[in-house]
């Protein structure tokens, strides 16, 4: 069966033609328009072999609008000459003529009209000739009939210029046909059915080619976000090397934890109300382990475990005051505490992965709360080479091999180290992490033994995924103002694999 | 971190060489220093205030070097030369001295009315000194680094500096009626009332800073010499009578404040960095400061304190093997001059007034292992042999999330901070009965509560994806805090999970079966009986009447699902039906 009605015309014209037609002339023929016409030819195109169809561009003559005016009514001069009467007829009232004003400059020069100056009652206007050809109307017809060629080119472009002819290209095509033609060709099948598969009618049908260049259609599906796919995947090398979760599920902590525990000074900025978030209710810590709280209160104030402590008046009432965490090490403080009141000592690998808080000024990279990774390892005798080779070890997790280290200064690490890896987008060193071996005046007091040493080192989880992904703003990333969009089209997160190239810009 | 500008070439100048910016660069990074920023004069003024205004500064090159927060001895040229030069083996140490003067020695007596507002203050006097345009310029800087760092913004210490030859002593620290107390202040031309200047100085860009440390005390803290003149009102202004110039020959210092400690670092560190400049190098003419107590006390301290370290605890605690006398060597290059005595493996380490960072054994490991080079130390992995647990509330919301997204809804990440108003208004809630916690400090309302619901965060995130194709099914699985007096803090995190659906019909079917099947992944089955599930219907401010479930599980109640009254839906900016879906997945545990 063909495809509609015109194809189908299209093909018995095509059989009984020999060589070809084209679509124009096939249009003219069936009175209807050109546009139907190709569009069977582009159905039957897409047939495959049925007809063969060469695009050809011809140039055509056509009337403006105006040209057919002229071709239908004459020339203005012509009208202009044809409504002057023997007697003549004033100036101002030939002007006032729909044709007046060009028709009577065309005429004037034509020499059909003069101008009488002298008249009683203003110029006046008479025929010089009886009767004259009207030149431009006949070779307006002569286009009309499809016989532009026979004018000049001359002629023509005097028309053109005239706005009365327009030369317009019009796209037709040379049918012809093909190798496979049939005038009764049967509809391509789009998809394999199963009544098709149960009859075996599938052997006998053409099948319409698919256009593999065209998208799918992606599945209907529900999406990770793309930080908290990062984070899964931090979690995954912790695991992987043997490093225990610690709980980080309270992001109300006493200030005792979260500063004093790590022998953070009460006078030290961090301590701020311009860096931390305090909480007006419940504005202070209900219970503290007071044994514990003794101790820390000596180190900082008179010092002892073979320290000089800071010599200050230390308050508990300032120890007290609840704060959102501004780091997971307080999870981590009371994590240490908890494994310095198990005896005899085991040694641990601790990791944490979540929120901290910080009142801070926001900007590209900076949000009010962030996701911190913190790994812990305690046991007897461990060294600052030993802190570098965890290190070493979890950086080759993340893809990252070039590492190198600069002393640094953290209140509760002594030696501090910042981790610096060579960033080959940026061209430079870029910080990476922060790391160190916990003061002895944080451990002690806690109990811990004293040949026991921890080293640990923490991360944003946000800046690797920003640096990794080439994301400017941490508001792109995280929040309710992220686009979905991002977080549908997001990719697996395999941190050791080679990115795709980063946008253009570069990671702040 | 600090940063202290320098000019290079004066920098190279008293280095004795020049560097390329890389080879200064690894210098400092070696050093535990950071090159922060190459810059100048003008490139400041143009990238702050436009070409213009820059027109005529100095294109002087100045290096900006991130100082660590605890080497004071490190916030200005003189101090950064010193140690690097130290560290570089091409000078030693310099031995800082306290001599008595000549003459009498300078007396400052404090009163018992400074006790509640300003109780502490030290003393010292720079005999000789030679300044010169650059040098006088690093002393006013590095009272100002000082000021903004140790002194906490002066709140802690406050350093006064006075050119003594205009001066008489003994001077009087104590503490008057602001209505009391008059004198010419710095940069001004005539006398005022303390109230009058507290006044003028709210509009001072600078100064305004410090005025709450005082502001609202019935006396302010006053230094008077022999005569009456007023030496400075701490810690706001010093009197300009006995202001210094770079003509100043002889410094009276004070440092007054709250914290004792810190005044007294704070007035080591000035003298031995400019005591440099002094006729007599590295000397300091001590001040006697007579207390409350009528006791005296002498300064500056200027204490060298010895700490005995052992070679191979240093060795163990780095992960290297030095020879004791190496590790001398390394820490003298630390400014901290080591010798090996007693066994042979014990290290005297001398600790120097400007190494004020040094209070435990770990610190001067630490020099060590920076003057090895952290980059020479051997990496090794421990063998601490653990095996390793999941949090199981963590492991259990990694399974969840997968699943979640399983069922096609996408996974949202919000704010835990947010504004009373999404808690409570917008959901009408009144905020008390959120049991919400508040934060004293918010910058901006984003941050005045800790969120007690997951679910506005989510209507927040439809709202900034309106144009999203629908539907939008979101789910989150995160913390919310409530207050709990039951806790050591008095608050606690719960894990929601919480889910939503938005299109223009309300689907609450597909909520109620996802529902369905978050029940089926944790195993709860239908029905009251042996820990089930079941919702009844229920109701609730946020949902649409008659279109509330409140949904029970293992014998408890954890959590609603319904439709969402259209108040909430137009106050959280949307336009479509939604239901949702919030429960605390901690008794699935």
């Amino acid at each position: 069966m063909a495809d509609g009605p015109v194809a189908e015309l299209l093909l018995r014209r095509l059989e009984a033609s020999d060589g070809g037609l084209d679509s124009a002339e096939l249009a003219a023929e069936l009175g209807m328009e050109h546009q139907a016409v190709v569009g069977a030819v582009k159905s039957l195109q897409a047939l495959g072999e049925v007809i063969e169809a060469e695009l050809r561009s011809t140039k055509r003559w056509e009337l403006t609008a105006e040209g057919e005016e002229i071709a239908r009514e004459g020339s203005h001069e012509a009208r202009v000459f044809r409504s002057i009467p023997p007697e003549g007829l004033a100036q101002s009232e030939l002007m006032r003529l729909p044709s007046g004003k060009v028709g009577f400059s065309k005429a004037m020069s034509n020499k059909w009209i003069r101008v009488d100056k002298s008249a009683a009652d203003g110029p006046r206007v008479f025929r010089v000739v009886d009767s004259m050809e009207d030149e431009v109307q006949r070779r307006l017809q002569l286009v009309r009939g499809g016989q532009a060629e026979k004018l000049g080119e001359k002629e023509r472009s005097e028309l053109r210029k005239r706005k009365l002819l327009a030369e317009v290209i019009l796209k037709t095509y040379w049918v012809s046909k093909g190798s496979a033609f049939s005038t009764s060709i049967s509809k391509q099948e789009t998809e394999l059915s199963p009544e098709m598969i149960s009859s075996g009618s599938w052997r006998d049908r053409p099948f319409k080619p698919y256009n593999f260049l065209a998208h799918g259609v992606l599945p209907d599906s529900g999406h990770l976000h793309p930080l908290l796919k990062v984070r899964s995947q931090f979690r995954q090398i912790f695991l992987e090397m043997g490093f225990t979760e610690m709980p980080t599920d309270n992001f109300i902590e006493s200030s005792f934890w979260n500063f004093d525990a790590l022998f953070q000074p009460q006078q030290h900025p961090a301590r701020d109300q311009h860096d931390t978030f305090f909480l007006r209710d419940p504005a202070e810590a209900l219970q503290l382990p007071m044994d514990y709280v003794q101790r820390v209160k000596r180190t900082h104030s008179q010092g002892g475990y073979g320290s000089q402590g800071y010599k200050y008046n230390w308050k508990l009432d300032e120890a007290r005051k609840n704060l959102l965490r501004t780091h997971t090490t307080s999870a981590s403080a009371r994590a240490l505490y908890r494994l310095a009141q198990k005896k005899p000592f085991t040694p641990v690998k601790y990791f944490s992965i979540d929120r901290v808080f910080r009142n801070e000024t926001l900007d590209a990279t900076h949000l009010a709360e962030f996701h911190q990774i913190e790994g812990v390892v305690a046991d007897h005798g461990l060294t600052l080479g030993h802190l570098m080779g965890v290190l070493r070890e979890f950086f080759t997790k993340l893809g990252i091999t070039q590492l190198r280290f600069k002393p640094a200064y953290n209140p509760y690490t002594e030696p501090s180290m910042e981790v610096f890896s060579y960033h080959q987008g940026l061209k430079k060193w870029v910080e990476v992490g922060n790391s160190g071996v916990f003061r002895p005046e944080m451990l002690l007091p806690m109990g811990l033994p004293e040949n026991v040493s921890v080293i640990a080192w923490g991360l944003s989880l946000e800046r690797p995924t920003m640096i990794k992904y080439g994301i400017n703003n941490i508001r792109e990333l995280v929040g309710h103002k992220v686009n979905l969009q991002m977080v549908y089209d997001s990719p697996l997160c395999r941190l050791d694999a080679e990115p795709r190239p980063p946008p253009t810009q570069e990671a702040a | 971190m600090p940063t202290v500008s320098v000019k290079r070439d004066l920098l190279f100048q008293a280095l004795g060489r020049t560097y390329t910016d890389e080879e200064f660069d690894e210098l400092c990074f070696e050093f535990g220093l950071e090159l922060d920023e190459i810059t100048s004069e003008k490139e400041i003024i143009s990238k702050e205030q436009g070409n213009v205004k820059a027109a005529g500064a100095s294109d002087v090159v100045l290096y900006k070097i991130d100082v660590p927060a605890n080497r004071y001895d490190l916030l200005c040229l003189e101090g950064l030369v010193r140690g690097l030069q130290v560290f570089k083996e091409r000078i030693k140490a310099p031995v800082y001295k306290r001599v008595m003067p000549d003459g009498k020695i300078q007396k400052l007596i404090i009163t018992e009315e400074t006790a509640k507002i300003r109780p502490f203050a030290v003393a010292a006097v720079l005999r000789n000194i030679k300044f010169t345009k650059d040098r006088y310029d690093s002393f006013i800087e590095l009272q100002e680094k000082l000021h903004q760092n140790i002194c906490r913004k002066r709140a802690l210490v406050a350093i006064g500096t006075h050119d003594l030859d205009t001066l008489s002593g003994p001077f009087t620290y104590t503490a008057k009626r602001p209505s009391d107390i008059k004198f010419k202040p710095l940069n001004k031309t005539k006398e005022y009332t303390a109230c009058e200047l507290m006044n003028i100085y709210k509009t001072d860009n600078h100064l305004k800073h410090y005025l709450h440390i005082i502001e609202n005390k019935p006396l302010y803290p006053v230094i008077y010499d022999s005569n009456g003149v007023v030496l400075s009102m701490p810690p706001i202004i010093n009197g300009d009578h006995s202001r210094i110039t770079v003509n100043t020959r002889n410094i009276f210092i004070e440092c007054t404040g709250t914290d004792f400690t810190k005044a007294k670092i704070v007035l080591d560190i000035i003298v031995t960095m400019f005591s440099e400049y002094c006729e007599n190098q590295f000397t300091v003419e001590a001040a006697e400061v007579v207390f409350p107590n009528g006791k005296s006390h002498t300064f500056p301290e200027l204490a060298y304190r010895k700490e005995m370290v052992r070679a191979d605890l240093i060795n163990k605690k780095v992960g290297i093997r030095e020879t004791p006398e190496n590790l001398a060597k390394l820490l003298t290059r630390m400014y901290l001059k080591s010798e090996v005595i007693g066994d042979g493996n014990q290290i005297e380490i001398e600790i120097p007034p400007t190494r004020a960072d040094i209070i435990h054994a770990c610190d001067i490991v630490e020099d060590a292992a920076i003057a090895y080079g952290y980059n020479n130390i051997q990496m090794t992995l421990p063998k601490t042999y653990t095996i390793a647990n999941q949090f199981p509330l963590n492991k259990l919301t990694e399974l969840l999330r997968h699943d979640m997204a399983a069922a096609g809804f996408t996974e949202a990440l919000t704010f835990a901070l947010c504004s009373q108003e999404d808690i409570a208004d917008k959901l009408g809630v009144d905020i008390s009965a959120t049991k919400a916690v508040h934060i004293s400090n918010p910058k901006t309302a984003e941050f005045q509560v800790a969120r007690t619901t997951l679910l506005p965060g989510l209507l927040k995130t439809i709202a900034a994806n309106r144009k999203m194709p629908l539907p939008l099914k979101l789910f989150e699985i995160s913390d919310i805090v409530i207050k709990d007096s039951n806790t050591d803090v008095g608050a606690k995190n719960y894990r929601h999970l919480c889910a939503v659906y938005y299109n223009k019909n309300p689907g609450f079917e597909i909520i109620h079966g996802l529902l369905d099947r978050i029940m089926q992944l944790l195993d709860v089955l239908p029905g009251e009986d042996k820990g089930g599930y079941v919702i009844k219907a229920s109701e609730g401010p946020a949902f649409f009447p008659g279109r509330c479930a409140e949904i029970f599980a293992r014998g408890q109640s954890v959590g609603k699902l319904g439709v969402l009254h259209p108040d909430v839906i137009t106050k959280f900016e949307l336009t479509m039906p939604c239901s949702s879906l919030e429960i605390n997945i901690g008794p699935f545990l």
